[in-house]
């Protein structure tokens, strides 16, 4: 993404380092998007050797490449990674890049704080990796560390811990950044209800972040001091309670769900518009629902508790709450089918990721829907059947809205389009990949497979030889993915200012790479 | 590693090929329901599901058919039709009166299951890391459950048995058509007990007691795990429940009871008993190897700092006194060493600390007889 740069410095006031410098100390918003989504794809390597770790121990039934302990570790650090390091940061990095240029503004808000909080992320990283090497490894009470689990681990767990005060920080300082973007650095003419809908996403998610990262930050500093300081919020026997710790974390959890997908709403609001040459269907509903979904987020998160034991009453109050989160996610699928709906479809690599979005997160949506019944839920929890979910909704879901958005828009980073036969192979390898991969985890949970286990009984081996090979295939797919970006970022056709026919926005009328300072003067949006 | 993962990889195909003859007996859906709730968790899965898929092929028809015949290499032109105020109010309306419907029959279940009065007997069912302690409050028998597959099956060296991880050296044993109430908490971190087959699946938290019930109409064994996170030995602390006729059940108490009985006289025996170091170590062994080798391991290096190593080591090196109150009372620090002594009698504390204190290369010549660890009790 060299490109992206350098073309102004004669009219520039500000001195630019080269080299190493210019990462560093940059306060650009196009050099830090491109940061965050480096870190993300290379986070989502790591999480991804994890993730193919685990498969190939559960190929076979016995315990054959690692012990019980480090499979532990492996998951755990899968799903922090994953969450922390691969999906978040990666949305981050879209909002860095494209939030100025779609408003019609020269930068983010606050440009150094935007540095600091990319530079926080990297330490984090190391604290969660590095992890690993320290005695006892890394964390193994699973990515929602419950307690007091999490109080017998080793100081991988206080690393772990700190990383997510850290990470934790950097989402707070990104999201005060893209609110403030939004809210004032808008061109004239474009009021909230004209703004390009994934900054809609991106302003919903970000109030979303403020509200509840504190609250993580909260639960895991009672678990270290519970830890160090003789504390006992989780533990029974000083008069805690290590149900409490699941409220606090889940609180954050739930929210954080819809944080990992509301920006890829916004993606794919902005993609299936652009490709089936029709603007977007039901533009103010689709912000409704995203509101609705935000605040609907906030009283359900106790279903991901419906076995601790609860009072009927609050069953019911939580299921019945989960289940109207359908409602608005319907509408969403609606809209976005009847935007396709008599339109003029091609499907360039970015509507294949789209439709493929739309596809199977609905899959995620329905076994959503299944597990907000309680009885249900009862016989799933903790099976490889909320595996399935969860994968479909980010990973079939947040990850391929990251796909098909980096498609949609690397024209416009590098000024050059690239290769789209090869787009089109790692869409599909992905698609049948993922399917063989996660279709199958839904019949291991329902036929009794708990989760996070490192062997199971001979009834489980053929579907996870299946999803083993799914899981290999996937992984292997993503080094296309990593070779087409480099390819484009090399050389390639020159990418016209719109390279997509059907394609509406700010972003559009720039060159294609932007100039360093996106908008110098404010477009009038009529 | 990198090895093994490569030869796993090479193997796949003739592995796959191997298994093809398994892909008879592949289940699909929830185990075969043996209890009421089973039987209503399992209709209302098919009823949803249903529904689902209805709805699925009514959306991706609709998606399918744009992709078919909406397409620009297909000459459609785009029309620039925006929004609909009836069709937008329709499609939520109806999905919210599909839930509606949805809602009925899970609440109906649901209350069903919640609905813990009534019971015929109650079983307090205790999480361990890593087993479970059952105590059956009327009928005043106690046992510890743990994983009977062999550890050589679990590292290959040995062919796996039809049951593999999902047997255990003492069953729960129930009457069938007895209403039974579980309750259910634990001793360190968070377990749940689950039997896939009844449809019950009941956090076990300590300091916490929960409840759920069941009940079984058919004899038969029935197998379930622990199936919350709980340390490094989660996937190896199944649940298996056999329901016999009443009278079985009766016979299978007294021989329980007799049982009791029998340990607590041998016990009492053996507290005035003096034992030689080897004979104290023979027992020691056999202890160690039940109780303590999960986590400091068969040669005793455990996995610092968790699970402390035991050669060499600070605690069965240093003062007797501090190793026999760690191991009866358990550590004020660590919460993952427990106070064995609810668990273990006089004789197998004495033994295995003796054990632990002249093995692994350990030459304290220590010896700990029942009587002392008696006497830490009062």
């Amino acid at each position: 993404m060299e490109a992206a740069h350098g073309h102004e410095h004669d009219h520039d006031h500000a001195y630019h380092p080269g080299g190493i410098m210019r990462w560093v100390t940059t306060t650009n918003h196009k050099d830090i998007g491109t940061m965050y989504l480096w870190f993300s794809f290379t986070m989502f390597l790591t999480g991804g050797l994890m993730a193919l770790t685990i498969r190939a121990e559960l190929f076979s039934p016995g315990l054959q490449i690692v012990q019980p302990e480090l499979f532990n570790q492996l998951v755990t650090m899968h799903g922090l990674i994953m969450v922390f390091g691969a999906i978040m940061p990666g949305f981050v990095g879209f909002a860095n890049w494209q939030i100025p240029l779609m408003i019609g503004a020269p930068d983010m808000a606050f440009a150094r704080m935007n540095n600091w909080s990319f530079w926080l992320l990297p330490p984090a990283a190391i604290l969660l990796v590095g992890s690993f090497l320290v005695p006892g490894g890394a964390t193994a009470a699973g990515w929602t560390l419950y307690a007091p689990l999490s109080v017998q681990m080793g100081p991988g767990m206080d690393m772990a811990i700190f990383a997510l005060h850290i990470m934790g920080a950097s989402s707070i300082m990104g999201s005060i950044n893209i609110i403030t973007t939004i809210l004032n650095m808008r061109a004239p003419g474009m009021s909230l209800m004209r703004m390009p809908l994934f900054a809609w996403g991106w302003l919903i998610t970000a109030y979303l972040l403020i509200a509840v990262m504190p609250v993580l930050a909260g639960a895991v500093t009672m678990v270290l001091t519970d830890r160090h300081l003789d504390t006992h919020f989780f533990n029974p026997a000083g008069g805690g309670d290590p149900v409490m710790f699941q409220h606090i974390f889940w609180f954050f959890g739930h929210p954080e769900v819809y944080i990992m997908i509301l920006p890829a709403f916004g993606i794919v609001s902005q993609i299936i518009p652009a490709f089936s040459r029709k603007p977007l269907f039901g533009y103010s509903s689709m912000v409704y629902a995203m509101s609705s979904i935000a605040i609907l987020s906030f009283i359900v998160w106790a279903h991901h508790m419906f076995t601790v034991g609860m009072p009927a009453a609050g069953l019911l109050f939580f299921m019945y709450a989960t289940m109207l989160i359908a409602v608005p996610t319907g509408v969403k699928v609606f809209n976005w089918v009847s935007t396709m709906w008599k339109g003029a479809l091609s499907f360039e690599a970015p509507m294949l990721f789209a439709v493929g979005f739309i596809f199977l997160f609905t899959v995620g949506g329905f076994s959503g829907l299944v597990l907000a019944i309680y009885p249900i839920d009862v016989q799933a929890q903790d099976t490889y059947y909320v595996v399935a979910h969860f994968h479909y909704v980010l990973v079939s879901g947040a990850l391929f809205a990251m796909f098909g958005g980096t498609y949609f828009w690397i024209p416009k980073w590098t000024g050059h389009m690239y290769d789209e036969k090869l787009a089109k192979w790692h869409f599909w390898l992905s698609f049948i990949f993922f399917n063989i991969a996660f279709f199958v985890q839904h019949f291991l949970g329902l036929a009794g497979m708990p989760r996070r286990v490192p062997d199971y009984a001979l009834q489980f081996t053929d579907f996870n030889r299946v999803s083993t090979i799914g899981a290999f295939g996937f992984g292997l797919s993503q080094l296309l993915f990593l070779y087409i970006v480099l390819k484009c970022i090399r050389g390639g056709p020159k990418a016209a200012d719109k390279p997509w026919e059907g394609a509406e926005g700010l972003e559009w009328t720039l060159p294609s790479p932007p100039p360093y300072h996106s908008f110098e003067t404010p477009p009038v949006v009529k | 590693m990198i090895r093994r993962i490569a030869q796993t990889l090479a193997s796949m195909p003739l592995l796959l090929t191997a298994s093809g003859q398994a892909f008879a007996e592949l289940r699909f859906n929830l185990q075969d329901p043996q209890t009421i709730i089973a039987h209503e968790i399992y209709d209302l899965h098919i009823v949803i599901m249903g529904i689902c898929t209805l709805i699925f092929i009514v959306v991706f028809g609709a998606m399918l058919w744009a992709i078919i015949k909406h397409r620009k290499a297909a000459g459609h032109r785009a029309e620039q039709f925006h929004e609909n105020t009836t069709v937008e109010i329709l499609w939520t309306v109806i999905p919210f009166l599909i839930l509606v419907g949805m809602a009925y029959p899970s609440t109906k279940t649901l209350l069903i299951m919640r609905d813990t009065a009534g019971a015929d007997m109650t079983i307090k069912a205790t999480g361990y890391q890593w087993k479970w302690r059952y105590d059956y409050l009327e009928d005043d028998v106690s046992f510890y459950s743990s994983l009977a597959t062999p550890r050589d099956q679990i590292q290959n060296q040995a062919p796996k048995g039809e049951n593999y991880l999902l047997e255990v050296d003492n069953p729960v044993v129930v009457p069938v058509g007895k209403r039974v109430r579980v309750l259910t908490t634990a001793n360190d971190v968070i377990h749940s007990w689950w039997v896939p087959a009844f449809g019950v699946k009941q956090d076990a938290i300590p300091g916490f007691v929960r409840d759920a019930w069941f009940r079984v109409d058919t004899p038969g064994t029935y197998r379930g795990q622990c199936a919350e996170l709980c340390g490094k030995e989660h996937g190896f602390m199944p649940i298996v429940v056999e329901a016999v006729s009443e009278d079985k059940y009766k016979e299978w108490v007294a021989q329980q009871k007799a049982k009791k009985t029998q340990a607590s006289t041998a016990a009492a025996a053996d507290v005035n008993k003096t034992y030689t170091l080897d004979e104290l170590k023979a027992q020691g062994e056999k202890v160690y190897a039940k109780t303590c080798v999960a986590c400091h391991q068969a040669n005793g290096q455990g996995m610092p700092p968790t699970f402390p190593a035991l050669a060499g080591g600070k605690i069965a090196t240093g003062p007797l006194a501090a190793h026999l109150e760690i191991v009866v009372n358990g550590s004020k620090k660590n919460p993952a060493m427990v106070a064995w002594k609810n668990q273990l009698s006089d004789l197998e504390i004495a033994s295995v600390v003796t054990y632990e204190r002249n093995s692994f290369g350990n030459k304290t010549g220590d010896l700990v007889q029942p009587k002392d660890v008696a006497a830490l009790r009062k």
